[in-house]
């Protein structure tokens, strides 16, 4: 086998990475200790970041790229693969994280967006992308651009489920709707949605999204992952939910195997007893509109 | 690619049962690729292929499959569902792909990882690097016919050594990229992420399907 006949960041590659993290729990981490306890108790992957979601806020100011320093020091300290944000639009940010060697890209709207018109063009990279979305639109303009795995945005740091499960149904309520319509019917609600009709075409072929879709933004506790599961999460990401909870090993755990076992409630009721203090919330209602972090990007 | 379930009975012929570990990864992908698989064979109208998560379901397979994800993650959920010891003590073959290849193996390169021990051999994980070396390549094997195998590597891992009676199925320069035992195979690549069921019917035939 020659070096040059082999084919590196091909589509199949990008979405082929994202379908193997498929059941999976994804954590925010922000060094290597938090790295470690999420690999040990099971997480397919780590999300490397400056700060969780929930200090994000309470920090204000523009949100950026985690440094390249602890990014390494990240990847250095586990096995799993390990993914990176960059902002939205901000495409040198993730040329930075792609030469650092992380495994996918979150172009996300957790931290302050660097370009207001456009997204990163996704598919000029080797390293697959994930980004987020509130409806079937944007998750396709997203898929469009290039991005091989989908994640429900929900409203990150918040510990409540609300949106994440807002956004969950909204995906799949109308790809069920989907089911309804002939092909002329598709195409003029391809228009509607701002989304390309061959997109929304397979959507109704499949009867899901073409690429996998995780749940994230407000998980907090063994059942809302679970519930987010059962809604047709492919899996999920936990922000703040285990490293602001008052015992991140154990809630890593729990959250792991309800994820495992979403449809066993007695599984979820044993893997949920005593594990002290889930991560203070946030009503979301009472959030003032520029702090409201799902609204950026569309 | 949610998880789901095909059974169709046929009053004369025993069906063969085809069970595809569901702890973690890219269970769905493979139940297809079976079906694929089967339907060339002629032989889906006998035969079911469905997830499985609980050591008691085992009982009822001819086969099972180990699919790919997260090695790591996988380990521990065999271990949580005390599954280890009945899929080592499994009747039927294995059919195991990029993680499934490191944990049906008999030493890995990481403790983390509780490998079963099923087929003789030392394995590397990530052995590649990681997400940006992930590669497609046409990888030439003598135990299938139609010319090379279009195989996805995805942060994979590779054999280093092999014990007695391992049969080499596929080697590149860094090592051990699928291997036979028995009515075991095990592959670093994803064969159920393309639409070539080689493979996939290699094994079936090995077991007798």
């Amino acid at each position: 086998m020659k070096l040059e006949e082999l084919r590196f960041g091909t589509e199949l590659l990008k979405r082929g990475f994202a379908s193997m993290q498929k059941g999976g729990v994804i954590m925010d981490v922000i060094n290597a200790e938090q790295a470690k306890i999420a690999e040990e108790a099971g997480a397919v992957a780590v999300m490397a970041l400056e700060r969780v979601p929930a200090d994000i806020r309470k920090a204000g100011g523009v949100a950026r790229m985690a440094d390249p320093e602890k990014v390494t020091g990240i990847i250095d300290a586990v096995s799993i693969p390990v993914m990176g944000k960059v902002r939205i639009g901000h495409f040198v940010e993730a040329q930075v994280l792609e030469a650092l060697g992380v495994d996918m890209i979150d172009e996300s709207e957790v931290l302050t967006p660097a370009d207001e018109q456009y997204h990163i063009d996704k598919k000029k990279f080797t390293v697959p992308f994930v980004c987020g979305a509130r409806d079937l639109g944007e998750a396709l303009r997203r898929i469009h651009e290039g991005a091989a795995m989908i994640r429900t945005k929900g409203e990150a740091g918040t510990g409540n489920v609300v949106e994440a499960v807002r956004h969950m149904r909204a995906i799949m309520g109308s790809i069920r709707a989907l089911k309804g319509m002939n092909r002329q019917e598709m195409i003029d609600y391809a228009r509607e949605i701002e989304a390309p009709a061959e997109l929304v075409i397979e959507c109704s072929e499949r009867g899901r999204l073409p690429v996998v879709n995780f749940s994230a933004g407000g998980i907090a506790t063994p059942s809302d992952a679970a519930m987010m599961m059962q809604l047709g999460a492919d899996g999920v990401f936990v922000g703040s939910g285990i490293f602001k909870s008052s015992n991140p090993q154990m809630m890593a755990r729990a959250i792991v195997e309800a994820v495992n076992h979403y449809d066993d409630a007695k599984v979820i009721a044993r893997v949920s007893r005593g594990l002290g203090d889930a991560m203070p919330g946030l009503d979301v209602h009472t959030l003032k509109e520029d702090q409201v972090l799902q609204y950026r990007g569309r | 690619m949610s998880t789901h379930s095909k059974k169709i009975r046929c009053c004369n012929t025993v069906g063969v049962k085809i069970g595809v570990l569901a702890l973690q990864g890219n269970v769905s992908e493979h139940i297809g690729a079976f079906e694929r698989a089967l339907k060339c064979m002629e032989r889906e109208d006998q035969s079911s292929v469905f997830p499985i998560k609980q050591p008691a379901e085992l009982q009822g397979c001819d086969a099972l499959a180990i699919p790919g994800g997260e090695s790591t993650t996988i380990s521990r959920l065999i271990d949580k569902n005390q599954l280890h010891e009945p899929i080592r003590k499994f009747h039927g073959g294995i059919f195991a792909t990029c993680a499934g290849m490191v944990l049906v193996a008999t030493c890995v390169d990481n403790p983390r990882v509780h490998p079963i021990g099923l087929i003789d051999m030392t394995v590397n994980r990530n052995a590649f690097g990681r997400q940006r070396e992930s590669f497609e390549a046409d990888l030439v094997m003598d135990c299938i016919t139609g010319g090379p195998f279009h195989a996805i590597f995805i942060r994979a891992p590779v054999g280093t050594e092999v014990g007695k009676g391992v049969n080499v199925l596929a080697r590149i320069d860094r090592g051990i990229v699928a291997v036979e035992y028995g009515k075991h195979m095990a592959l670093a690549f994803h064969p159920e992420l393309g639409s070539d069921t080689r493979l996939h019917e290699l094994f079936l035939k090995k077991n007798g399907i």
